[in-house]
């Protein structure tokens, strides 16, 4: 049963992957994507992991991916032809630079299954020998009176030994939610639109390009 | 099943993301990817916390669902912001960032 | 105090006169009047004459086996064979040397403050002077190798700033160039005598090295004959002897006042005191000896010969300093020291005399140096006129002018050592005829005929004043400014100093040669025994015979010439004319001097030229810079191009190569495993 479970699971696992990164909607990647969560999801369930699944399911499937869900509907619909596509352009139809386009979606392709090979080699070489064997039982070691996996047990873990680690991520929750705000504010907050047009005297003495890196480089963009 | 299975599946989900991130050019893509290769991770970690036993592997896997969440946030907001300064939304031509 | 410390007093005041003008420059030089920069270089030099006066006396005070005297300030190096010190030598020969070079230099100091009025770069001139008579003072004194080749350098450097000293003229800075030049091959050949040397008696010491000498060489020796005949090319150069003279009438453009300190009483002579100092060396390479005769001799000769025929009042006289060294060097290298050194002294102050009358009649030439637009001086000019017709005399060798014993005695020593040596002393003589013909050329054409224009103007009270001021050697304008010389011009009849410095000299022109009446008192001789105490030639003893033809054909001789003189250029002009004609093909020879310098420009000048054209165009160009150094460059350019490559921007580009690293060393650790 649990087997018959883990093969639907990671089937769906793999499929919302491949489709992620193949669909040319990022809309239908986002979709995918939840696929892809939930199908995790069930594989935490399978591995005893009950609260990270359904934090997994809450937060992940339902928050952040509400949150992609809306930005891509604010950003528009990026979508290419399948030609263009395969020439490597990009999601406005432009570019297809045939050299970093072309070269980039063959070399990536290659990298990753360069990539898969080598954790496959290392994952499965040492564990060839457990392949047929049932793993770990189904008692696996308590916290407490908590069972291994519970909310209670994830709890107790969080405010006794990984307290510090807990407090940080909030901490960095803090500093995202802000951060945020900032960089999405409308125009008329910190005035960076007007910024830009100000030039100083020194400016005007200078020579363009001045400074930069491009000209330690030699000379303007090239 | 043996752990085993649970890391080839997670082995396969991270390359995935590797070639997302390398191949595509809509940064809301690459962003999908990089979370694919943390749930990825994710999946090791928690099945490494099953192999043994203890609950380290799934705590670190809270904390990394929590760190993707800030990640995204930001990510988005850039997109947001350049969307808004009508700029290309395309990985390969946002590229001022060089020397 | 001891002579040695007198020998550093010497050395000190130029020095410290050179400094004090030197650093004092700004305000010296504030207002063009200010002379106080000519009295401090005066005094200075004084200063270090009565050292020299000090040195001489505290000297004699020794018993004369016991007056070679050194003293040493400080150690350069004494390691692996070499010793180098800063030392000098005290005896005989240099406190001579010095006080002729402190003496006239005082009264060319003297005369200068006059001369150089109102020339913007007064005070310059002075730090000059200084510094070359402390360069010539310490090559003197030196007491080693070491320092002598110092001098020798130093001199000729003070010899190059001199000489281009209007240095906005290019006559000027050329001359200067060439100077040095040829000054540097003279140096040259100096190091390279010394190391010869230096290899068989393994010190620098001078009274070492003469000690060692007759015990590590045999007579004739090739190292010996090598090291001596480099020796003389320094010497050569540095006298103006055949074939290293070509910068001597070019140097003619620095001030007359250098001149007559640098070219006829001091730096040209250093030659001389070369091959006397080494004449311990010289006596074990008789070959180099006869090389010395031959080249003093034919300079004598083909300088006499030139003087003839040039029309530059200071260039004759140039000519004629040649020709007057050529007689020193023939003495010293034949082993009449005493008489070539005594000669030395001699010229030093009959030469510098003749050298300030010209500058005086070219004072009142306004600038103007050629004989052709001389004459009838006479009257207008009566006390430099008296001072050129003592200096020619004494040139000419007419008794009893001090030229008169000092040159028979060098032909004396010739006519002594018999063989082929019979041809130097005819030679000599002829050089003597020739010598007095070419001097009252010039002071029978200066002074005598119809005045001109300037001489009528001056008998009228008026200096003659060159509204433009122009390059007299090639007619450019120029003007008064910093760099030129200055608008003032004045003659010896009306500055104190130029008269007090011109009279001191001719009382020494007139009466020096009462120091060595032949066999009457021997004063230098005797005076000069102890340097030369380990000399074999020495003292050649003159049969009495010889001695009186000698003294009355050089009375002949020179009276022979000055009538010669008179009957053409006083008498007679277009004699002048007609023999010019009829010697048409010797008369250019002689006006071009023989063509040395083209024979020099044909055979040096161009294939250096060349060489270094090739050295430029190819080497440097296509080997140096665009090989080793734009193959360098190209290289790390094409380089750096490449890596920049990888700072693109190309947001995929890193994460692809993020993910090549990951792999890599992944797959780096599953080999391991």
């Amino acid at each position: 049963m649990s087997a018959l479970l883990f093969f639907i699971a990671g089937f769906g696992a793999i499929a919302g992957a491949v489709g992620v990164v193949v669909l040319r909607d990022p809309f239908f990647s986002v979709l995918a994507l939840v696929g892809h969560l939930i199908s995790l999801a069930i594989l935490f369930l399978l591995l005893r992991a009950e609260f990270v699944a359904a934090v997994q399911v809450v937060v992940y499937a339902g928050a952040v991916m509400v949150l992609y869900v809306f930005v891509v509907a604010y950003v528009g619909d990026q979508s290419e032809s399948l030609q263009a596509r395969l020439r490597g352009a990009g999601p406005n139809g432009l570019g297809g630079h045939g050299s970093i386009g072309s070269d980039l979606r063959l070399g990536g392709a290659i990298l990753g299954g360069a990539l898969l090979v080598e954790l496959l080699i290392a994952l499965l070489g040492t564990g060839l020998g457990a392949i047929s064997s049932k793993g770990a039982g189904y008692n696996p070691g308590r916290v407490g009176t908590e069972s291994f996996g519970t909310a209670a047990y994830i709890g107790n873990l969080l405010l006794t030994r990984f307290l510090l680690a807990f407090e940080a991520a909030s901490f960095l929750l803090l500093i995202a939610a802000v951060g945020a705000v900032v960089l999405a504010r409308r125009r008329g907050g910190l005035g960076e639109e007007d910024e830009r047009d100000v030039l100083t005297p020194l400016d005007l003495l200078r020579p363009q390009g001045t400074g930069t890196m491009a000209e330690g480089v030699g000379g303007p963009r090239r | 099943m043996s752990i085993a299975w649970y890391l080839a599946v997670s082995a396969i989900v991270f390359s995935l993301g590797v070639v997302g991130v390398i191949t595509r050019r809509n940064p809301l893509v690459v962003l999908l990817s990089l979370e694919l290769m943390l749930n990825g991770a994710n999946l090791a970690l928690v099945a490494f916390s099953r192999m043994w036993g203890n609950g380290d592997g799934q705590i670190l896997a809270l904390i990394v669902m929590t760190v993707a969440a800030c990640e995204v946030c930001i990510g988005l907001g850039m997109i947001v912001a350049i969307h808004r300064r009508r700029l290309p939304i395309d990985v390969d031509e946002l590229r001022e960032l060089q020397g | 105090m001891t002579a040695t410390t007198y020998g550093w007093l010497v050395l000190l005041f130029p020095l410290l006169g050179m400094l004090i003008i030197a650093f004092g420059f700004r305000s010296l030089s504030a207002r063009p009047s200010n002379l106080a920069a000519g009295w401090i270089g005066t005094a200075a030099i004084f200063l270090a004459f009565l050292a020299a006066l000090g040195a001489l006396i505290s000297l004699q005070d020794h018993a004369p086996a016991h007056r070679q005297l050194t003293s040493s300030l400080w150690d350069y190096a004494k390691t692996m064979g070499i010793d180098a010190q800063l030392q000098i030598l005290v005896d005989p020969l240099s406190v001579f040397m010095i006080l002729i070079v402190t003496g006239v230099s005082t009264l060319i100091h003297l005369y200068s403050i006059s001369y150089m009025e109102e020339d913007r770069g007064f005070a310059r001139y002075f730090s000059y002077l200084n510094f070359f008579v402390f360069s010539m003072l310490l090559l003197v004194l030196a007491g080693n190798f070491l320092l002598l080749i110092v001098g020798w350098a130093f001199v000729g450097a003070a010899s190059y700033l001199l000489i281009s000293f209007w240095y906005r003229r290019t006559t000027a800075t050329r001359a200067g160039i060439k100077a040095f030049v040829i000054n540097v091959v003279g140096d040259a050949g100096l190091v390279l005598g010394t190391y010869f040397i230096f290899k068989h008696t393994g010190t620098l010491d001078f009274l070492k090295t003469f000690h060692a000498a007759p015990h590590v060489f045999h007579k004739g020796e090739a190292d010996i004959v090598a090291g001596c005949v480099l020796l003389l090319v320094g010497a050569f150069a540095k006298s103006a002897q055949i074939p290293l003279h070509t910068w001597l009438p070019d140097a003619m453009e620095g001030p007359t006042p250098v001149s007559a300190l640098i070219h006829a009483a001091t730096m040209v002579t250093a030659g001389v005191y070369l091959i006397a100092r080494m004449h311990v060396l010289f006596e074990l390479a008789p070959a180099a000896q006869d090389v010395g005769a031959a080249i003093g001799a034919a300079t004598l000769l083909i300088a006499g010969t030139i003087a003839l025929t040039q029309t530059d009042i200071k260039r004759v006289i140039a000519y004629s300093t040649m020709s007057q060294i050529g007689y020193m060097i023939m003495g010293v290298s034949v082993g009449a020291y005493a008489a070539g050194l005594f000669h030395l002294m001699t010229h030093a102050f009959f030469k510098a005399l003749l050298f300030m009358a010209a500058g005086s009649i070219i004072g009142a030439m306004a600038g103007e140096q050629s004989l052709d637009r001389m004459g009838g001086f006479r009257k207008a000019l009566p006390f430099t006129f008296a001072c050129f017709v003592i200096g020619g005399l004494a040139l000419s060798g007419i008794p009893p002018f001090s030229g008169f014993f000092s040159k028979d005695e060098i032909l004396l020593v010739t006519a002594e050592l018999g063989g082929w040596h019979w041809a130097l002393y005819v030679i000599g003589y002829i050089g003597a005829f020739l010598t007095a013909i070419y001097t009252f050329r010039m002071i029978f054409r200066a002074f005598y005929g119809q005045p001109v224009a300037e001489a009528r103007e001056l008998e009228g009270g008026h200096l003659h004043h060159a509204e433009v001021p122009t390059n007299p050697a090639n007619g450019e304008v120029e003007d008064t400014g910093v760099g030129f010389p200055g608008p003032h011009h004045t003659i010896a009849e009306r500055a104190l100093p130029m008269k007090v410095a011109m009279s001191v000299l001719a009382l020494g022109s007139i009466g020096a040669g009462l120091l060595q009446i032949p066999k009457v008192d021997f004063v230098i001789d005797d005076f000069l025994a102890p340097t030369f105490a380990d000399s074999s030639l020495y003292d050649t003893h003159t049969k009495s015979g010889l001695l009186a033809f000698g003294l009355i054909l050089g009375t002949i001789v020179g009276l022979a010439g000055i009538g010669v003189a008179y009957r053409i250029w006083v008498k007679q002009p277009s004699l002048a004319v007609v023999a010019r004609e009829r010697f048409r093909v010797i008369y250019t020879l002689f006006v071009n001097k023989w063509y040395f310098d083209e024979l020099i420009g044909l055979v040096v000048v161009r294939p250096a030229a060349a060489m270094g054209r090739f050295a430029m165009g190819t080497f440097e160009q296509v080997f140096v810079q665009d090989t080793l150094i734009g193959g360098t460059t190209g290289i790390v350019r094409a380089g750096s191009a490449a890596v920049r490559a990888v700072q693109s921007g190309f947001l995929r580009y890193y994460a692809a190569l993020l993910v090549l690293g990951v792999a890599g060393v992944g797959f780096y650790f599953l080999l391991q495993t």
